[in-house]
């Protein structure tokens, strides 16, 4: 829905303000990533402070997906169909090489080399695997990414082809 | 032959009573800790056959391995299994040393053994947690997180790393430890240790852990040497097999490795020989470190610029803390290897699934998913 004018700026702070601060997380926990990014869930880090929620019972509960670790090519329909049952709005961070851009196995048969491949990311955060604060920090820049869109009640609009970006040519 | 039925209001008890259902579970499910699928058949809630579907991890890592410099082997070898980088990259550089003739200096030798143990306690904690969290039990693996961290922090000072730690090399080490990091590791031995019994008291007698995990998921020793489990889940069958006893590497011939057994083969009994081995490999990397503190000399050797294996081939295993990898290596004298094949752990363990969760209940596929401890990248590799 497209926010009417007359709302104006403070709604659209506030509807702002609410999503940044309550992202229901799905972590799609493929490898070693997954164990950082259990680890910035626990006490040491813990991300809850942040506003963003573990608890999230699958794709269709979760606001923000966390694409944690290698992308194979034997995964990525999965990937691509939970992605599709998420609700608008909804963000991605690549956490990780592997699924930035494949990573160590940038020249493996089986990987995907990165997983905005399949669906567009808000959010990369670089390193093998990266640390907790290095999350930490993906997820503060995904929320002022989101306090600064100007979006309506069902988030920002997106076209067909921004939801799934095409499939990157290999070299020639 | 196949009938197809439609189910609809009204098609009474006579339809339904013999439909099998075909249930998936996975790839990505929480209860898999990874992206293992598994294609059960039901029979009503319990479960009548179950083929693991592998191979949605598959990294192709043994290819890889043929188009990397041996020491660049050593980056991909850590992380097959995340759990335990230090032991994966410890078998690699093994066996390239064990070709090319390389005489590790004796510290190198005994810090390696203390950061293997302390490697497996962080493997063991990792799953210490978890399994408590599958089935229910969210508290423990907050506990567990914490002495990570602390153990991790061990690891940061002497490699830089959490997780993937490249502390190995052909030859020895890295670098020499920091100053004063043997009092530093051994007081957060100590303060580990203190703190075990939290996990322990919280969860091995609680009376609904106990009600999940006892007399669920019995695997035989018959069975488990069949399918070659190995490590804790094997021991826990009553397996008496440990290789750092048996077929002792690194410094272990020195060491007197108390092997930790169980007999009843079922979920708490995987559940408790990992609790025990934490604290027998607390033990052992304490006295190791005690030992790194008796002996000064190098911890690497000089490589020369080009590192090639001479013509052959050799295969080294160590007791990971999954259970046995082996390392198959094949060298036609070239900088990479013709072929090095990994034998893992999990992947074995995985296997006795299939015979596991015939004829359990799906509540109790949890409870035996989780207690086979295995990492899915180690797995497919």
């Amino acid at each position: 829905m497209e926010l009417p004018q007359v709302l104006g700026e403070p709604i659209r702070f506030i509807l702002n303000w609410g999503r940044k601060y309550s992202l229901w997380v799905f972590n799609f926990g493929l490898a070693c990533c997954a164990i950082e990014f259990i680890a910035a869930s626990m006490g040491r880090h813990d991300f809850m402070r942040l506003g963003v929620i573990p608890f999230a019972h699958g794709p269709r509960q979760a606001d923000l997906m966390v694409v944690s670790g290698t992308v194979t090519d034997k995964m990525a329909p999965a990937i691509k169909r939970l992605y599709d049952q998420m609700p608008e709005p909804k963000y991605v961070i690549s956490f990780g090489a592997c699924s930035n851009c494949g990573g160590p196995y940038w020249d493996s048969y089986s990987v995907t080399k990165g997983v905005d491949q399949l669906i567009p990311v808000d959010v990369y955060v670089p390193g093998c695997p990266p640390r907790p604060e290095a999350l930490l920090h993906g997820i503060l820049t995904l929320q002022e990414k989101i306090a600064a869109e100007r979006s309506g009640f069902g988030g920002v609009r997106k076209t067909a082809a921004e939801l799934s970006a095409p499939p990157v040519p290999p070299p020639t | 032959m196949t009938r197809e039925m439609t189910v609809g209001v009204g098609a009474g008890a006579d339809h339904l009573d013999t439909t099998e259902m075909v249930l998936n579970i996975g790839p990505q499910h929480p209860s898999t800790h990874g992206v293992l699928r598994l294609k059960l058949k039901l029979d009503g809630e319990r479960v009548t056959a179950c083929e693991p579907v592998v191979g949605y991890m598959h990294r192709g890592a043994e290819k890889l391995f043929e188009v990397r410099d041996y020491r660049q082997i050593l980056m991909l070898a850590n992380r097959h299994d995340w759990l335990s980088a230090f032991c994966s990259e410890l078998g690699v550089a093994l066996a390239v040393e064990r070709l090319m003739g390389i005489e590790v200096p004796e510290r190198a030798v005994w810090l390696r053994t203390a950061l293997a143990e302390l490697n497996r306690v962080l493997n063991h904690l990792m799953f210490l947690g978890s399994y408590p969290l599958e089935i229910g039990a969210i508290t423990p693996v907050f506990y567990a997180f914490r002495e990570r961290e602390v153990l991790q922090g061990v690891f940061e000072e002497a490699a830089g790393g959490r997780m993937h730690f490249m502390f190995n090399r052909i030859g020895g080490l890295k670098e020499e430890v920091p100053v004063g990091w043997t009092g530093r590791a051994r007081e957060a031995i100590g303060l580990v240790r203190k703190r075990m019994p939290d996990i322990d008291k919280l969860i091995t007698r609680n009376e609904i852990f106990l009600a999940r995990t006892k007399g669920v998921g019995v695997l035989t020793p018959e069975k488990a040497v069949a399918y070659g489990v190995s490590g804790p889940v094997a021991r826990a069958s009553g397996v008496d097999f440990d290789l750092r006893r048996d077929e002792p590497y690194l410094a272990y011939g020195e060491l007197k490795v108390p092997v930790v057994t169980r007999t009843a083969g079922d979920c708490h009994a995987r559940f408790e020989c990992l609790l025990e081995q934490v604290y027998v490999s607390l033990d052992l990397a304490e006295e190791c470190l005690n030992r790194v503190d008796a002996i000064s000399g190098p911890v690497n050797v000089r490589l020369p610029k080009v590192v090639k294996a001479p013509e052959g081939h050799t295969y080294a295993w160590t007791e990971n803390p999954l259970g046995v990898n082996g390392y198959y290596l094949v060298s036609r004298g070239e900088k990479t290897p013709y072929r090095l094949k990994l034998r893992t752990a999990s992947y074995s363990n995985v296997q006795a699934l299939a015979t596991l969760l015939e004829g359990c209940l799906v509540p109790d596929l949890v409870a035996v998913l989780g207690s086979m401890f295995f990492v899915v990248g180690d797995v497919d590799k």
